[in-house]
């Protein structure tokens, strides 16, 4: 459509990096149009207005207009209808925004002052750059060590907050090799602008060939870190991990991504920040059938790491 | 004060004189002055921020000390908050009501006074006591926390957040009170005659305000004293660390300060119905539209919150039904802005410098609703979420819209005010630089976000370099435009020829008094009998 092309242009969005990108523009050359045409008709109107009825002398007779119900009821529905349409027209690619795709490739995110951590599920740590395989689902798990952050990519039209204290998640399916900024959108002090990190895009032979080299001799996969650390913290004495038996405590076989059944009777679903709170805070969500304050909290003993590792391993636990 | 007070030369300003005349007294058309002179003091101070703020960024610091007009990252983010709090809690919310409101509203009801003289008066020191609060930061370890005060951002930082937040909460005291008085002035003390549909559109609009003023206000004090708590004594509300929510402080603060965007610009659309309809010399179109939306969207305003919050990891559905809902308060600003239109239609229209103010207001304003909209389309917002784009529009909102307003609003006033007239070429000169300079500044902020250029940084790739040269240059005929309106106004009052009582030719009520008027306002009570726009 060529409209929504010369929009484009006018635009100046960045590269389009997703199909996700590529809908968004599309909503907004739409937006683009219809807005100018309203200010034409409000601004243009406005100016013609003035100037066909210039003052001519300090005794002019003005209409006596005071309201016209047709005219008010039709500039009260058109605007209303316009707004709902592209409501729904944003509901629907918002949903597909917030929609995690099954299977995709998680990596870890963790905001701090004034840079961005980098965890894959191998246990290889990076700084500040992101390599994802093109054409790939890829699922971003952030957190924040310290003050709220927001994890921005232009090119992606995609941002999230990430937040101290819980899990936020967003996906993309990177279309383009290249390299992209990431910058990060939430006032965070000194060095907020500094904290800009780059997300590349390559195939993924390279990609695989990235993780591989770097592999570090003795570094485990995050979810290996959490069972050492699971042992470690003694959580085994009281959950066990390979079958729904219970000892003290729930079982942790298979929990993840099933609903739970809580001692009022409610329920949720067992996902990352429900393992994550169940550690920190034991007793705000209690399983049915399970006491009260028996498990003591982890909170402040173990960090966001540790955190991420322990979750990694219930998540393995199929 | 007797019935022929005015005849004789005798007014508000001249019947008593002194300092302490003035810091004790308790009409409303001093205490609006003194709001005056407060205001612009702030307006100057929060106005010298933003011109550092853009001349900092008048170059990326691509090479150590070039391009750096500020020393570091940290007196960056001092001065954009200050220019934040200054603009917003001592410019914009007081500066219409307060000023303007404080002056015209008892006169446009036919009132001698507001209904609680003296509570206005302790508005005003309740005014100045959180500025000074506020201001003291300053001396001590100074704020850091932009104006929105973000948790754990604001409980971690070494900066005066408790100081602060105190002083906003003070100053939102003051902004309950005037509230207060004005929703029991427009119920109890109107002329006899003066119903609610004769009163002028500035009355309902300044009520719909007062009303949120009212609600909103506790909310965000209540918020400010929690966090205070926080960071005294480690109370666990809204950082993790202690167990408390980040996100709940978003909710909180927003729940106040989205109702607060109306208490900004709901004043501003009174200001523009009474300039539209006077220099169009006709009764305004669709007068009960305009007086209901009002009241309309201060009602929606309390249930769209969520949508500064579309990113912040509230859940899917929330932001839906928020951006759903904001929509719809979309709506009855768009009437507005169609029934203004329609009321120049086949009027008498004079281009004097209020006029171009309201005509500036309407221009700017159109481009601050239409982007407004924008942001309110969910995966929109998602990447222009705290870019220059979300910059760009509020400040075609909140300077486009409100502080147009108010500087078409003191100018068509301003011959009532002090007895006198300004220059006319000055005024309109000084629209000429502030209408351009705008633009000039603003516009380009919209292509930057779009380009994705987040908002509150100290420093940019080079990309954005040649869009950030241009705002600047902006910012500069911005500066030009309100000094040739200062030395306009002080020259006015200085110099000014004598005002008549009724220079514009308008009906409502103020201008039916003596320029500057009586002690009382009126030397006769005024008697009431047709509506406030019957140009026929």
């Amino acid at each position: 459509m060529m409209w929504f092309n010369f929009a484009k242009a006018q635009s100046f969005m960045p590269t389009q990096g997703t199909e996700i990108a590529k809908q968004v523009d599309n909503l907004y050359g739409f937006l683009l149009i219809t807005s100018f045409i309203a200010c034409v008709l409000v601004i243009g109107g406005m100016i013609y207005f003035v100037l066909k009825y210039k003052r001519k002398s300090d005794n002019d007779k003005t209409a006596y207009i005071s309201h016209n119900t047709a005219l008010e009821f039709l500039w009260s529905f058109i605007p209303l209808v316009i707004f709902l349409a592209v409501f729904a027209w944003g509901w629907y690619i918002y949903h597909g925004m917030r929609t995690m795709p099954k299977d995709a490739l998680e990596i870890n995110v963790l905001g701090k002052q004034w840079a961005w951590e980098i965890e894959y599920k191998n246990g290889f740590k990076a700084v500040n750059e992101v390599v994802v395989p093109v054409n790939t689902d890829v699922k971003l798990l952030l957190t924040s060590q310290d003050v709220i952050h927001s994890f921005f990519v232009p090119s992606f039209r995609i941002k999230q907050d990430a937040v101290p204290g819980r899990y936020t998640a967003l996906w993309f399916r990177a279309e383009k090799l290249g390299e992209f900024h990431v910058f990060c959108a939430e006032y965070c002090g000194t060095s907020h602008s500094g904290m800009i990190g780059k997300l590349r895009v390559v195939t993924r032979e390279e990609f695989d060939k990235y993780m591989e080299e770097g592999q570090e001799e003795g570094q485990l996969p995050i979810a290996k870190r959490g069972e050492k650390l699971f042992a470690l913290k003694a959580c085994a004495s009281c959950h066990s991990v390979d079958s729904p038996a219970v000892k003290v405590g729930p079982s942790l076989f298979q929990v993840f991504g099933h609903e739970v059944v809580l001692e009022d009777g409610s329920k949720v679903t067992a996902d990352e920040n429900y393992i994550r709170e169940s550690i920190l805070q034991p007793n705000a969500k209690v399983v049915k059938g399970f006491p009260h304050g028996v498990m003591p909290t982890f909170q402040g003993q173990i960090n966001e790491n540790e955190l991420n590792a322990l979750v990694e391993y219930v998540k393995s636990l199929k | 004060m007797g019935h022929s007070s005015s005849a004789h030369g005798e007014n508000y300003i001249n019947c008593e004189k002194g300092l302490w005349s003035w810091l004790t007294t308790v009409d409303h058309k001093r205490i609006g002055l003194m709001y005056m002179i407060t205001v612009m003091f702030f307006f100057f101070v929060g106005g010298v921020m933003a011109l550092l703020l853009r001349l900092e960024l008048f170059a990326p610091n691509t090479v150590q000390g070039v391009g750096q007009v500020l020393k570091n990252g940290d007196v960056y983010n001092q001065v954009l908050t200050y220019h934040g709090a200054i603009m917003v809690f001592m410019v914009i919310v007081p500066g219409i009501p307060a000023i303007l409101g404080n002056f015209f509203l008892p006169i446009h009801l036919g009132a001698k006074d507001v209904a609680f003289p003296k509570i206005n008066l302790a508005s005003w020191y309740c005014f100045m006591f959180g500025a000074a609060l506020a201001i003291a930061t300053f001396f001590t370890h100074k704020i850091d926390t932009g104006w929105t005060f973000y948790t754990p951002y604001s409980i971690r930082t070494g900066t005066s957040t408790v100081l602060m937040v105190l002083g906003a909460f003070v100053m939102g005291m003051s902004s309950v009170l005037t509230g207060l008085n004005f929703i029991v002035t427009v119920h109890k003390l109107r002329a006899p005659g003066m119903t609610m549909h004769r009163m002028p559109l500035f009355v309902w609009a300044l009520y719909s305000t007062a009303i949120l003023q009212m609600l909103a206000t506790p909310v965000l004090a209540i918020t400010l004293l929690l966090l205070a708590a926080e960071k005294l004594f480690g109370v666990g509300i809204f950082d993790p660390a202690l167990g408390g929510d980040p996100v709940l402080f978003q909710h909180f603060f927003w729940f106040y300060s989205h109702p607060a965007v109306y208490i900004m610009i709901l004043p501003a659309m009174g200001v523009v119905s009474e300039l539209i309809a006077a220099f169009s010399r006709k009764v305004i179109f669709g007068y009960t539209a305009i007086a209901y939306s009002s009241l309309g969207i201060a009602a929606v305003s309390f249930f769209v919150w969520g949508h500064h919050m579309f990113v912040s990891g509230q859940s899917a559905t929330a932001g839906i039904i928020f951006s759903f809902i904001t929509m719809l308060v979309g709506v009855p600003t768009a009437i507005k802005m169609f029934n203004w239109v329609a009321t120049i239609y086949k009027g008498s229209v004079s281009f004097d410098s209020p006029m171009l103010f309201a005509l500036g207001f309407l221009f700017l304003f159109a481009i601050g609703g239409v982007t407004g909209i924008m942001l309110a389309v969910l995966p929109i917002d998602v990447h222009f979420h705290d870019t220059y784009f979300v910059v760009a529009h509020f400040h075609y909102v909140m300077v486009g819209g409100t502080l147009m307003a108010l500087m078409g609003g003191f100018y068509y006033w301003f011959p009532k005010m002090f007895g006198k007239m300004f220059s006319e070429t000055l005024a309109r000169l000084s629209f000429v630089f502030i209408f351009i300079g705008f633009n000039v500044t603003f516009f380009p902020q919209f292509i930057l976000g779009a380009m994705g250029m987040p908002r509150r940084y100290f420093d940019y790739i080079p990309n954005y370099e040649a869009l950030n040269k241009i705002s600047t240059v902006g910012s500069w005929l911005i500066l030009t435009g309100f000094l040739i309106g200062l030395y306009a106004i002080v020259q006015g009052i200085r110099k000014g020829e004598k005002a008549p009582m009724n220079p514009w030719g308008a009906k409502t009520l103020e201008w039916q008094t003596s320029s500057p008027p009586p002690h009382f306002n009126f030397d006769v009570e005024p008697v009431v009998t047709a509506g406030p726009y019957e140009y026929r």
